[in-house]
């Protein structure tokens, strides 16, 4: 989705639309970074043009949606687009830009799958803000969340106020949107910069985390989850939950832990992701160009399915 | 006279056997006997002719008893020849003549004692006669007298019967004249102010007059003495009442009192309510003393006005009430013990209070002196009241007030702690302000150890007093035992050493945005103070502390080896944490000196950036900063000529692996193969890894995550040709400095050379310079 184009004497990053061949993933919206692919080449739709607003530093769609909205971060500004029929053309809708002292760029930007896609969040610098998409105006700020660089974000998609972040002082850290001024949970299992945290689609409690000490690490966040007390049965009735709900909680009380660390990769690991088909599976992708896919173990798959 | 005769005659005698070899046996059996001869009165001259010596039996003896002249003069005429002969018949007849003379001396001498001794005693045979008659006419004058005396006895017996009989009415007569003087004597000695008398004549009389109450005139005089002695309670009542008096005198009327028969119960009240008001004055005035008013008298003063005026007269009133009221029983003993507790109870609030303003003060040795005499004060009453627990309650005050001091001891090593943080603080601002960076860090450290050093063995010394020999309390289990283990060496040393140990932590756990806040060099410091603690410090402060105190205390304590675990924990953390600090600074440099220059459109490197310059500056620095406090530590053995080395991975065959492939589209490919074939022999570097306790530790740890961050942030950038190379001669010059300072140089290498393969692939027109140009320039630079 994003291109990058170097003109004469100035690096600028630009982003644009390419729509995936039929084939490989019918309805998937993102494409991968990849200039070129053997089998199939993607179609390009339509530029978003950022001549005026500096180089891309993130793009992200709408969460859920008929797809139409597109929100790009460029230098100090965060650009929300809107795609005409067809993608065809990408149209700016709104714009906001960040001022302040020095120059302030973003680093990273997430959409709140909460709240009807209103919200979004940015990082630039030591902070991280969130903004409502409809008055492009900003909701909170989380000053210093980092001792550094905020490098990403990711929301929760099962509890609507909070949000993992992480950065170069090599910590994550887990926060509620509503009480910005100390972090719910910090973890410091990284011995260099961390660049990528994400939150599984569906077990929010399991958190991967991708660093450039070359580690990916899993975490299993649980006190914090949307499941404190182990997976509970949808199609259970309420007194049935009930019934369950004290004795597991002697089971497994909330105990967060470190599941795992892959150690596959050479080089510094700079994507993380969950696949959005099957909730157990994951990429990382580092510097020397590894594509490593892992499972969540079995035991644990077991453990928070049954 | 005998003694020409006395030798034996050589041979003599029929014994005189020849010396043959029976000689001895022979002699033996003679000897025998000789004894049996002489049992029988034999001569043993004629038996056994050889006696040894004279012979009583020698019938020659001229001394002896058996003499016989016949058979000495035949011995002399046998034996001697004339001339002898003629010699001893003159001798003879000279001593014969001699004792003729003896004896008629003798004989006129005691012929005149004779004849008067036949006098006497014809005399006394005269006297005796005369004797014998005047004894008789004394045995017959004695009979008379006999006969007499018996006469005049019995004429006298009635007559004495009847003088008896007047005594006794006689006596009778004086009591019944005291008794009917007694209203007036009593009234006398009432306004006299005679009360003993008065009070010891009533109650000699009480008695007669209770048995002859019936008669009326006696009745008469009981009415009178009642009377009287109704008034004479009522004035020693109102003696009593006003209290003017000391106790003793208020004692006398109670005992007076009660001797009048007055009612124990009622008596007893009114004497502890009156000592409740002389001891609630005293109170009054201690608390007076404690008012507001700033120039309070110092608390030895106070304690001892408090002993002697409260707690003594507390002990007097505790004292006459028990002699007073022995007969009450233990119900008076529970009233007296109750009384003493309430009274003792706001006593000791007040000396609480008192003790509670000095918590703030300094000296111990006066609080010591105070608390000992208050202790000590309070035994007397203690004794006396154990009812009222009072010695227990005081006990408890002075534990009390000791827990309070240690405590305060505690703050104030923290205090002196944080104090001696603050001045280390204000030294490491002023020189770096002259110019100098820190050339007295080691001596810094010196000056905060001994400090603090002192501070402890103050304390200790202080606190030390509560347990000294001559100090009352001292001997209380509380002082002995917990005191000592858990409030001495748990709360205040391990306290102090554990919240030192936090203090410490806490300036790694401010969080990173703050982290300016605190002087790196101040970390590098603490740590090697808590180093320091852990080898030797804390095991001496404790060593110490045992010694000082005596733990008799079977309870736990902390052992050395976990204090000295928490101490090499903190210095580790503070020393990882000075490392991140110092990386950051550096790494910040680096960072800002990628990311705002514009690496497309730089010229052809002449030189290398100064900001390298100053990374190796600072990193020297550094260098020389931990090099004052920590050892050099290990390096892994290199070559010596290690700053020579060029860049082998450019400069040699592999560059033409690494660049001149990149032109064509399956470049990437080859470059990542070679890079991860490279990496399948190269350790993986942990960047914020623990750091150890020495100095090439801790700068590998700072140019690591230098180094690191440099790599990271060429990776996010674009380069032109002459970008790559002025980056291939900014690592060449980091190359050269920075090596001698790392325990592995590999590591070094490594990181720098993958900081040129990054930025060679972030090259569109990727054209290395020659490795020789620069040298030059590294050289020249």
């Amino acid at each position: 989705m994003y291109s990058r184009k170097a003109s004469d004497s100035k690096v600028l990053t630009c982003a644009a639309v390419w729509r995936m061949p039929k084939e490989l993933e019918p309805g998937s919206h993102e494409s991968p970074d990849d200039s070129s692919s053997t089998a199939h080449t993607l179609e390009l739709l339509c530029h978003l043009d950022n001549t005026a607003h500096g180089s891309m530093a993130c793009v992200a769609w709408e969460p859920t949606g008929d797809g139409k909205k597109v929100i790009s971060l460029a230098d100090n500004h965060i650009l929300l687009w809107d795609l005409q029929e067809s993608s065809s053309q990408a149209v700016l809708a709104s714009s906001a830009s960040l001022e302040g002292k020095g120059q302030l760029k973003f680093t990273s930007g997430r959409w709140s799958p909460h709240h009807n896609c209103t919200q979004v969040a940015t990082a630039n610098d030591t902070a991280v803000r969130g903004w409502d998409t409809r008055s492009m105006s900003q909701i909170y700020c989380i000053e210093n969340a980092h001792g550094q660089l905020v490098r990403d974000l990711d929301f929760n998609p099962n509890k609507q106020y909070y949000l993992a972040s992480c950065g170069d002082d090599c910590k994550v850290k887990f926060w509620d949107t509503r009480n910005v001024t100390e972090p719910v949970k910090t973890l410091e299992e990284h011995s260099h910069w961390v660049w990528s945290v994400r939150y599984n689609h569906s077990h929010d409690q399991l958190v991967l985390t991708g660093s450039s000490d070359s580690r990916v690490i899993l975490s299993n966040m649980v006190s914090i989850s949307s499941e404190p007390f182990g997976h509970l049965v949808d199609d259970d009735d309420l007194s049935d939950q009930e019934e369950r709900r004290p004795e597991e909680k002697s089971q497994e009380p909330p105990q967060d832990s470190v599941i795992a660390t892959y150690e596959e990769h050479e080089d510094s690991v700079y994507a993380v992701d969950w696949s959005s088909a099957d909730p157990w599976l994951f990429a990382s992708l580092s510097y020397d160009g590894r594509l490593v896919i892992n499972r969540v173990p079995r035991a644990l798959k077991y453990h928070i399915l049954l | 006279m005998a003694a020409a005769a006395a030798g034996p005659g050589p041979g003599s005698g029929p014994g005189d056997s020849p010396e043959g070899p029976e000689a001895e046996a022979p002699e033996r059996r003679r000897k025998a006997h000789g004894m049996l001869k002489l049992y029988y009165g034999l001569s043993e001259g004629e038996a056994a002719g050889r006696p040894a010596g004279p012979d009583p039996l020698d019938p020659t003896d001229l001394n002896g008893a058996h003499f016989d002249p016949e058979v000495y003069l035949d011995k002399l005429r046998r034996e001697c020849p004339l001339a002898q002969l003629m010699d001893s018949e003159t001798d003879m007849v000279r001593q014969i003549r001699a004792l003729d003379s003896d004896m008629q001396t003798l004989v006129y001498e005691n012929y005149n004692k004779f004849i008067s001794a036949t006098d006497t005693i014809r005399k006394m045979k005269n006297d005796f006669r005369k004797m014998e008659d005047e004894m008789d006419r004394l045995a017959t004058n004695m009979a008379v007298i006999t006969d007499f005396s018996a006469r005049i006895s019995a004429t006298l017996q009635d007559r004495h019967e009847r003088i008896t009989k007047l005594a006794g009415v006689h006596a009778l007569l004086r009591k019944l004249q005291f008794l009917f003087e007694l209203p007036s004597r009593l009234t006398k000695c009432v306004e006299l102010g005679a009360y003993g008398q008065a009070v010891r004549y009533q109650g000699r009389a009480r008695a007669v007059l209770q048995q002859y109450q019936h008669l009326p005139s006696f009745r008469a005089i009981q009415d009178d003495c009642q009377v009287i002695t109704a008034r004479l309670a009522q004035q020693l009542r109102q003696r009593f009442r006003e209290g003017g008096s000391g106790a003793p005198e208020q004692a006398e009327c109670v005992e007076l009192l009660l001797a009048l028969g007055e009612p124990a119960e009622e008596l007893c009240e009114e004497f502890l309510a009156h000592a409740r008001g002389r001891l609630e004055e005293e109170l009054r005035s201690l608390e007076a003393e404690l008012g507001p008013s700033p120039p309070a008298p110092d608390v030895l003063e106070f304690t001892d006005r408090g002993g002697s005026g409260f707690v003594g007269g507390l002990c007097q009133v505790a004292a006459a009430y028990q002699e007073l009221f022995a007969a009450q029983g233990p119900a008076g003993a529970e009233r007296l013990a109750a009384f003493a507790r309430e009274l003792g109870g706001r006593y000791f609030a007040l000396v609480e209070r008192r003790l509670a303003q000095e918590q703030g003060g300094g000296d111990n040795s006066l609080l010591v002196r105070a608390l000992d005499r208050f202790h000590r004060r309070l035994r007397a009453p203690g004794a006396l009241l154990a009812a009222a627990g009072l010695a227990e309650a005081a006990t408890e005050i002075v534990e009390r007030v000791a827990r309070e001091r240690l405590g305060h001891h505690l703050q104030g090593l923290r205090a002196a702690f944080l104090g001696c943080l603050t001045d280390v603080r204000q030294a490491l601002a002023a020189p770096r302000l002259a110019g100098k960076e820190g050339p007295g860090l080691a001596e810094l450290l010196a000056n905060v150890a001994s400090s603090i050093l002192s501070h402890i063995k103050a304390s200790l010394a202080a606190v030390h007093l509560f347990t000294a020999k001559e100090v009352s309390f001292s001997n209380k289990p509380y002082f002995r035992g917990e005191f000592c283990s858990q409030g001495v060496r748990e709360g205040l040393i391990v306290g102090f050493i554990r919240s030192m140990c936090q203090t410490a932590q806490s300036f790694c756990d401010s969080p990173g945005e703050k982290g300016g806040a605190t002087p790196p060099a101040l970390l590098l410091l603490l740590s090697r103070l808590c180093l320091d603690y852990e080898t030797a410090t804390i095991s001496y402060v404790l060593t110490l502390t045992d010694e000082q105190f005596l733990v008799q205390d079977q309870s736990p304590v902390t052992p050395v080896s976990t204090l000295c675990a928490e101490a090499r924990e903190t210095a580790r953390r503070l020393l990882t944490h000075y490392v991140k600090v110092q990386g950051l600074v550096i790494s910040q440099m680096l960072r800002k000196s990628v990311e705002t220059r514009d690496w497309l459109s730089t010229l052809e490197p002449r030189n290398v950036r100064a900001v390298m310059k100053r990374v190796v500056e600072d990193t020297t620095a550094i260098d020389v900063q931990v090099g004052l406090l920590y050892e050099e530590g290990v390096r892994k053995a290199q070559s010596s000529d290690s700053s020579k080395r060029t860049f082998s991975v450019y400069s040699s065959s592999r560059q033409q692996g690494r660049y001149a492939p990149s032109y064509t589209p399956s470049a990437p490919m080859d470059t990542n193969l070679l890079s991860n074939i490279q990496k399948l022999f190269s350790e993986r570097i942990d960047v914020f890894s623990p750091v150890e306790f020495n100095k090439v530790s801790v700068l590998t740890g700072i140019i690591k995550i230098s180094l690191k961050t440099l790599l990271e942030c060429v990776r996010l950038r674009t380069f032109g040709r002459f970008g790559l190379q002025q980056v291939q001669v900014d690592c060449h010059f980091l190359q050269l400095y920075l090596w001698r300072f790392v325990a592995d140089e590999e590591l070094v290498h490594l990181l720098l050379d993958e900081v040129v393969a990054s930025a060679a692939l972030r090259c569109p027109d990727p054209v290395p310079m020659e490795p020789s140009v620069v040298e030059v320039i590294c050289e020249r630079g």
